[in-house]
């Protein structure tokens, strides 16, 4: 094994499958357009974003393609969260503009950003459900907010989100009542209340038992599909994000490393990537964090 | 030295941004009373948190603090002859100082500390993110109520600290020591005066319950997102609270009784 290397991930300068060069070629752009042409229905362009001294992202570009599930992978700690927020408009990048559906998020009112948001969805990586009210309610919670339908239509509304989780039977239930993996269903159940264009997925399969996890990815995939979504997934999860992902895009170092489908990327001839696609404890990122020889360590 | 400096600096520079933020936040509030108006059952669900929780504490504390009022005054009034004046006296004190004054500080170390661990905690597991993402604002819908709610619950609490601790005050003056009642009763009446003494303290736990809450509101809305954030928040909440409450209220004093 590699040593008196960083321990992180460099930067891989070469060109890696379909890398976006700046401001997004037009090849890039028809490589990410949805089924029948459409533009993508996310266009990050340029982004800068850093936190004190960190730079998180360094002008990267990505599209995310209408219709189809995108993953956004990377080692821990580089900003796969970050660009969740910065997407949803949480977040405020330094540089560079972020696009939904044709309108700049970081441009838009407060009042428009939170009419954007009324069709997007996002599963936090806890589940983020409302402690203080059961399952029901958390569900019902937008839609009681933003629709004026009968509590009866609601109710089976509700119902009906939660039959798709297969959580229907437990409605009544508090948050603290449920496992990791039906807090996070539910949560879809809500995130999906008000039939969003997007799903932003943070980290959807951490902590999760097997069948748990199996129980999520075939949803994600079965309601990206049956709804006609366009979702986002973000986790380092390879095998299980690779499974469901039409398109991945993996970022390290505030770069976009490789770009493309999982066979493209699965195939890719970058070190890093296929280190970090088939999890090897060592490659361009070294096992071991930089440090004198062994033996004038313990000599010395 | 230079060391020393930078460090002043930035401790100075830290405490003008969360004066800032608090500033911010305190407009956000503001703006979300508006929004509250339409959904009285979330003020409602706060005043019975902040309020209605805290009354058993707000009263036997009221009772024992007359009761010591009642204890002392009677020693110090007989040595000159004014025992019978116990009733003014115990009276004053609760109604300008001690009523509003303990009530918010046992306020700031109950519900305040409650309100900080729970927005604290409500962003530590995302829940504002999560309300942020449904399009729903935080600011207005968890905090908004939570600030009336305190500020409803102040005056009130307040008013029921100097009740009982009246009671109390009676209960030992009266029934232990001997004071007479009709003179207990009689000369707090004649001399506790609504606009001085009993609206001068509603004005004062006003101004305390604004303060607590926004205090408590703040430390947990601006906590480190960790475990280890929230309870360096919470305890910042009673100390910072302590420290308004008693610093007001020298000021609102000096404002009330200065001439």
């Amino acid at each position: 094994m590699g040593r008196h290397r960083p321990h992180t991930a460099q930067p891989v300068r070469e060109p890696i499958l379909g890398t976006t060069p700046r401001g997004g070629s037009a090849e890039t752009q028809r490589k990410a357009q949805g089924p029948g042409g459409h533009p993508p229905l996310v266009r990050v362009r340029g982004l800068h974003f850093a936190r004190g001294d960190r730079v998180i992202f360094d002008g990267i570009d990505l599209d995310i393609p209408r219709g189809q599930v995108t993953a956004v992978m990377g080692p821990s700690g580089t900003g796969k969260t970050t660009l969740l927020k910065l997407i949803s408009g949480q977040l405020r990048p330094d540089a560079g503009t972020i696009e939904v559906d044709g309108q700049n998020v970081h441009a838009l009112s407060r009042g428009d950003l939170y009419r954007l948001r009324t069709r997007m969805g996002m599963l936090f990586q806890s589940g983020a459900l409302l402690t203080d009210i059961n399952v029901f309610d958390n569900v019902a919670y937008p839609l009681r907010e933003h629709t004026r339908l009968p509590e009866s239509m609601i109710r089976k509304l509700v119902l009906m989100k939660l039959e798709a989780v297969g959580l229907r039977g437990a409605r009544d239930l508090m948050p603290s009542e449920l496992s990791g993996g039906m807090a996070r269903r539910v949560a879809l159940a809500r995130a999906v209340a008000l039939d969003p264009m997007m799903i932003m997925y943070d980290e959807p399969f951490t902590g999760q038992d097997p069948i748990s996890l199996g129980v999520l990815v075939t949803l994600i995939r079965q309601l990206n599909d049956a709804s006609r979504l366009t979702s986002i997934v973000v986790s380092h999860d390879v095998a299980e994000t690779a499974g469901i992902a039409d398109r991945i895009y993996l970022i390290a170092n505030g770069q976009v490393m490789a770009q493309g489908n999982p066979k493209q990327v699965e195939a890719s001839g970058s070190g890093w990537v296929h280190q970090f696609m088939h999890g090897e404890a060592d490659g361009p990122v070294h096992f071991h964090y930089p440090a004198p020889e062994l033996a004038q360590d313990f000599l010395g | 030295m230079s060391e020393l400096l930078r460090q002043l600096g930035r401790t100075g520079l830290q405490a003008l941004g969360g004066l800032g933020r608090a500033h911010l936040l305190l407009v956000g509030i503001l703006l979300g009373l508006p929004q509250l108006v339409t959904r009285p059952r979330l003020l409602l669900a706060q005043v019975f948190n902040v309020g209605v929780l805290s009354v058993l504490i707000i009263a036997v504390s009221g009772l024992f603090v007359g009761m010591v009022l009642g204890l002392q005054g009677y020693h110090v009034l007989s040595q000159f002859g004014a025992a019978q004046s116990l009733g003014v006296m115990v009276a004053a004190s609760l109604v300008r100082e001690l009523g509003p004054v303990v009530t918010a500080l046992l306020v700031a170390g109950r519900a305040g500390s409650a309100l900080t661990a729970e927005v604290g905690l409500m962003k530590a597991t995302e829940q504002l993110s999560g309300l942020e993402m449904m399009a729903v604002d935080p600011i207005k819908r968890i905090l908004t109520p939570r600030f009336v709610g305190g500020l409803i619950s102040m005056p009130l609490l307040a008013a029921l600290f100097s009740a009982v601790g009246v009671l109390g005050g009676w209960f030992v003056g009266v029934g232990l020591l001997g004071v007479d009642e009709g003179a207990y009763w009689g000369q707090l009446q004649a001399k506790i005066d609504f606009r001085e003494d009993v609206v001068n303290g509603v004005i004062k736990s006003l101004a305390f319950g604004f303060v607590v809450t926004w205090i408590s509101l703040f430390q947990g809305y601006d906590a480190d997102p960790t475990a280890e954030g929230v309870s360096r928040a919470t305890t910042r909440t009673v100390v910072h609270s302590a420290l308004a409450v008693l610093g007001l209220d020298f000021v609102l004093t000096a404002l009330m009784f200065g001439n």
